[in-house]
């Protein structure tokens, strides 16, 4: 087909036409998409430090989407919620904090409304026989009354729930000193900043010893004991290999988390889970570390697959580097850099988190605390 | 002598006794004599009576104290020489001592003696290891030593540069290089005139090796190795003409080495072969000669098997098994320590080499492998230990801690090349106070986490041990 001079200025100029009409709105909407948007591609791009600090993005995020968005009432808002957080977990799906965050929101959501319409908390939760036989409001009718107040009291409610993780660190903290006594030795393994803080706190009281396992092929290791030895803790660091032969010396394993799984499992770092079984194996002690927006609703078989999402395989350069791995003998070999391990709940003793110390077969009733049954799936 | 010393005491009890009688007898006599004379002479003499009879009856007693003292003393010495006769068992040696100051001066002094150079110990230590050898690899131990005849062989200078500076690694290329090197220092001895062979030639081996122990504390192989030679020498008949006894030495000492070494290998070869299957995932540690030997050999077998190697920092000794490994045509995998849990799932055995087998059934392997025994038994993966004869040991530890042997610390942190990345570089090491970095060589895995030993006498259990070096030590 031929178009001639003058039929293809009129189609461009009719085009002009139609994309101005529109553009206003389109600019609007542009603005308020690019926020949201940047946030996404910050996620893919993992443009964050470390789990706190996500936390602490995606919440705000969260407070951000409420405050500016257009809705009625309650279920609007948890749909509008539900549908950022369906896109925030697709564009990282590794990081299970992001998902909890969501739920965590929705259940503020759900329990200031239930507040505000003047019936208890526990009412919300429960779900009896008789309420399901002779509710009044069906699912769909729940959480539709407009209320005015409603913005105010979820807005407060999530200031308040990001002032207690700001201040998670700090709790878990302060009951360093109950567990660690004189002359212990502790070993740990890879840089966490709540054991940071831990020790640190109680180290302002007592002399103790750290051993600290360096985490190859990542070696956060390193920070965390020059970190440590910068604050006059007697520090040693050791090998990955070193762990069995120096774990009949050790009083406790201190170690922090990636995040909680639902069976009271966790997701840690690479070489956690041996040093849990050389820690079993001695019968020491093996205590956990972390806040309760680590606690994920998940369980390791969940993770589609186990393998696929559970763990991350990191370039391989760190483990055999390029150079090595390039002569004629070594091109055929295949190379592994997990960052995660999974670490089943037998061998943990004890987690400690912001609002104390649990067993680990405790976890699965903390989340009905913190997350709406009908929200495990966004 | 006891007896004189009985005659002493009496024999001076009767002096003392006569000469008391005579001045008793002087004393009655100027008693009676005039009053106030006598008054004086009597209290002069009453003063000197009153001493004299003391200082006899004190005399007496001191004497007889002091003898019997000096008999108390020499029947204890007597005792303590008995038992010290009687309790020449195992001895600690002083490597293990290292906090004990006596101890290393004697041991310093022994090694000036034999004209070897000693290492300084590196300025940080680890707590826990303060009995043992922490050094820091600063100067050459050779820069000061000298090539007089009187020094130490050269070929025994170069292998324990060669030791030093990890050039040769492993037991059994250790223990081969030093029957090399022995069996030349061997060939180039000659005897001094009016000195027997067999004495000489074993004060000329022990400078040696303790120059060889400074240069890097001495293999389990290395230690069979010595005790082979140190009999073989003894057992060399006086009226043997010295080229002969040389030429039979050199020749024992070979013998050693292949049926230790190169044949013991070939019949653990043909029996853990037997253990490989189609199929299997088979896992191994660092890298064990013997251990390449049996999967290049199962392999040409023409088995379908594939292999994952673990490492660990900081020697990374495993990519020398992939090398080999890799040139066989064998597929490979290989991942790092804390990978371990990862990768475990896929396997189905695991193959050791072991440095050492102590008598109570722990196998002593480079640090790591307890790791992985305990990670393999727990998810019910069979681990199989492959270890030649010689290195049994009648040496038992329960923990990796008594024994060890603690290599640079500099060696993990930050190469001088790379500025940037999360390792701790040395300056930052050196001023902080609080920080220690700790290197062990070695670690000591529990009989329980192993399935089999296989050796050249059979695949036996962990624990039958010293029932093989009580039929071997029949046989030597």
């Amino acid at each position: 087909m031929h178009w001639s001079r003058d039929e293809l200025g009129d189609i461009t100029i009719r085009r002009c036409f139609y994309v101005s009409e529109f553009a206003q709105e389109r600019e609007q909407q542009d603005a308020r998409f690019k926020k949201m948007d940047q946030f996404i591609l910050d996620l893919k791009q993992e443009k964050f430090n470390g789990s706190y600090d996500l936390a602490y993005k995606v919440i705000n995020h969260l407070r951000k989407l409420i405050s500016q968005t257009r809705w009625a009432h309650a279920k609007e808002l948890m749909g509008v919620i539900r549908k950022e957080g369906k896109q925030l977990v697709a564009a990282q799906p590794s990081e299970y904090v992001i998902g909890n965050m969501v739920r965590r929101v929705l259940k503020i959501v759900r329990e200031e409304y239930v507040r505000l319409l003047g019936k208890s908390e526990e009412f919300a939760n429960t779900e009896s026989l008789h309420k399901m036989l002779t509710s009044a409001e069906t699912e769909d009718e729940k959480y539709m009354k407009s209320l005015k107040e409603l913005k105010t009291t979820v807005m407060e409610a999530v200031s308040e729930y990001i002032d207690e993780m700001d201040a998670s660190i700090h709790n878990i903290a302060a009951q360093a000193i109950e567990h660690i006594h004189s002359n212990e030795v502790i070993l740990t393994i890879g840089k966490s900043r709540t054991v940071e803080a831990f020790l640190k706190q109680a180290a302002k009281k007592r002399k103790f010893h750290v051993i600290v396992v360096e985490g190859a092929p990542l070696y956060h290791g390193h920070e965390l004991a020059a970190s440590l030895a910068a604050h006059n803790i007697e520090t040693t660091i050791i090998t990955d290999s070193a762990v069995f032969a120096m774990m009949s010396r050790v009083n406790k394993v201190i170690i922090g988390t990636h995040s909680v799984l639902a069976n009271g499992g966790l997701k840690a770092v690479s070489g956690a889970h041996i040093v849990a079984q050389a820690a079993y194996q001695h019968a020491v002690p093996l205590i956990v570390l972390g806040a309760m927006f680590k606690l994920c609703l998940l369980h390791y078989s969940d993770i589609g697959g186990s393998e696929a999402t559970f763990n991350r395989l990191a370039s391989p350069h760190r483990v055999l580097d390029y150079y090595k791995a390039g002569s004629q003998d070594l091109c055929n070999v295949q190379v592994y850099c997990p960052t995660f391990d999974y670490v089943p709940p037998e061998l943990v003793t004890l987690f400690i988190s912001n609002i104390g110390g649990n067993a680990p077969s405790y976890m699965y009733r903390l989340l009905s605390e913190m997350y709406h049954p009908n929200d495990h799936e966004l | 002598m006891q007896s004189a010393d009985v005659g002493d005491p009496s024999k001076a009890n009767k002096a003392v006794k006569k000469s008391v009688k005579k001045e008793r007898r002087k004393e009655k006599i100027s008693n009676k004599g005039d009053s106030s004379k006598s008054q004086q002479q009597q209290s002069v003499q009453q003063f000197d009576g009153a001493v004299a009879p003391k200082s006899k009856a004190e005399l007496r007693a001191e004497r007889r104290a002091k003898q019997e003292a000096e008999r108390a003393a020499k029947t204890l010495k007597k005792e303590e020489q008995a038992k010290s006769n009687k309790a020449k068992g195992p001895q600690v040696s002083a490597n293990l001592q290292v906090d004990d100051p006596k101890v290393q001066k004697k041991a310093a002094k022994k090694l000036e003696k034999q004209q070897v150079p000693q290492r300084t110990e590196g300025h940080k230590k680890v707590t826990l290891f303060s009995h043992l050898h922490q050094y820091e690899r600063s100067v050459s131990i050779t820069k000061d030593i000298g090539f007089g005849s009187t020094g130490i062989h050269p070929a025994i200078i170069k292998l324990g540069l060669q030791y030093a500076e990890g050039i040769i690694t492993g037991s059994n290329a250790r223990c081969a290089a030093l029957m090399n090197a022995v069996c030349q220092l061997i060939a180039d001895y000659e005897t001094p005139p009016q000195k027997e062979l067999a004495r000489h030639l074993e004060s000329k081996l022990k400078p040696a090796i303790s120059f060889l122990n400074q240069c890097r504390p001495l293999s389990v192989s290395m230690g069979s190795a010595i005790k082979y030679m140190k009999i073989k020498i003894t057992k060399i008949p006086s009226d043997m003409s010295d080229d002969k006894a040389k030429q039979e030495l050199i020749s024992d000492l070979q013998a050693f080495v292949h049926v230790n070494i190169t044949l013991a290998k070939q019949a653990i070869s043909n029996s853990a072969c037997s253990k490989i299957s189609d199929g299997d995932v088979v896992m191994i540690y660092g890298s064990s000669s013997l251990i390449i030997h049996v999967l290049n050999a199962a392999f040409k077998t023409g088995r379908n098997f594939r292999v994952v190697v673990v490492d660990g920092r900081p020697k990374l000794s495993g990519i020398r098994a992939l090398r080999h490994l890799c040139r066989a045509g064998i597929k490979c995998s290989y991942v790092l320590i804390s990978a371990v849990s990862y990768i475990m799932p896929e396997v189905t055995k695991v193959f050791l080499g072991a440095h050492g087998l102590l008598s109570n059934g722990y196998v002593m392997g480079s640090v790591g492998t307890s790791l992985v025994s305990m990670a393999a038994k727990a998810r019910g993966v069979p681990v199989i230990v492959c270890c030649e004869a010689y290195k049994f040991c009648e040496r038992v530890q329960t923990d990796s801690f008594v024994n060890n042997e603690i290599g640079d610390p500099r060696d993990l942190l930050a190469t001088d090349g790379s500025s940037s990345g999360p390792l701790i570089k040395e300056d930052a090491y050196k001023n902080l106070d609080s920080l220690k970095v700790l290197h062990l060589t070695y670690d000591v895995t529990p009989p329980q986490y192993m399935a089999m030993v296989v050796t050249e006498l059979g695949m036996l259990p962990c624990t039958s041990v010293p029932v093989v070096l009580r039929v071997r030590s029949f046989d030597t």
